[in-house]
């Protein structure tokens, strides 16, 4: 069986997976950023693979996935940034000790 | 056939080293095996003969995102003692692994209309012409540079000294 549009889905769920993992279960603020942008590769994989499939010259999933990238280094930078200043107040970058909005 | 070679290649590696960064105790080494998650995601989008794309992932994610990272984890390197899991972990697994079943159910029983034909190489004049050209993407290229500069002028409002 050569490699199709169904290896790639697999392999990208397979990735968020992780990524969903690790995004839930970690105590590092830090490392709950790097299993974000595990998951926002794995559907950049899922959509360039879509638009290589299904509509090879639209190339409308390029398109997405740059989009994706341009959102995803915001997002780090932003995310970056919060945990500084969190860090800078209250000496920590566990998410767990970070409750002072559920009080 | 190289083709596939390649694709097991680098879907092997690349599930490896995303493992390896949720498993890893050291953050540093998690954030050195997500570099090569990246590399490998670059190198899945060139079998998927897209070239532009590619090269974007080298500069953004390896070159950029992960340095972001990096310096992350040294600015905020004393307090850490690594990253363990917290006691969501079992609950997280469950979740992640019916993530996993419920999407490849859905794949393996959705008939996707597969087209054969050829992709477009080099796609860079292609997608050009999709992004600023007419009928395309030009006011959503336009919000996402309006987004990131709101991103930096944030970042940096948020890290000021007062």
């Amino acid at each position: 069986m050569s490699v199709g549009l169904e290896h790639y889905l697999v392999l990208s769920a397979v990735l968020f997976a992780i990524g969903l993992y690790g995004a839930l279960s970690k105590r590092n603020t830090i490392a709950i950023l790097l299993c974000i942008e595990i998951m926002l590769n794995a559907v950049n994989i899922a959509l360039v693979a879509f638009s290589r499939y299904v509509a090879p010259e639209m190339l409308t999933g390029h398109v997405f996935a740059i989009f994706i990238m341009a959102v995803a280094a915001a997002e780090a930078a932003v995310g970056l940034a919060i945990i500084m200043a969190i860090y800078r107040r209250k000496g920590t970058v566990d998410p767990t000790d970070i409750d002072s909005m559920k009080r | 056939m190289a083709l596939d070679f390649a694709f097991w290649l680098l879907a092997i590696v690349s599930v490896a080293a995303a493992l390896a960064v949720v498993l890893l105790r050291d953050v540093f080494r998690a954030a050195l095996a997500l570099v090569l998650c990246f590399i490998m995601v670059a190198g899945l989008y060139v079998t998927l003969s897209a070239d532009f794309l590619a090269a974007v992932q080298i500069l953004v994610y390896v070159g950029a995102i992960s340095i972001l990272l990096i310096l992350g984890i040294m600015l905020t390197r004393d307090v850490q003692r690594g990253s363990l899991s917290n006691k969501l972990r079992f609950p997280a697994l469950l979740v992640a692994l019916l993530f996993i079943g419920t999407t490849i159910f859905a794949v393996f029983n959705t008939p996707w209309g597969v087209s054969a034909g050829a992709p477009v190489e080099p796609t860079t004049a292609t997608l050009a012409g999709r992004l600023f050209g007419e009928n395309g993407y030009i006011l959503t290229v336009e919000i996402a540079a309006v987004l990131l500069l709101a991103a930096i002028i944030g970042a940096i409002v948020l890290v000021r000294e007062k």
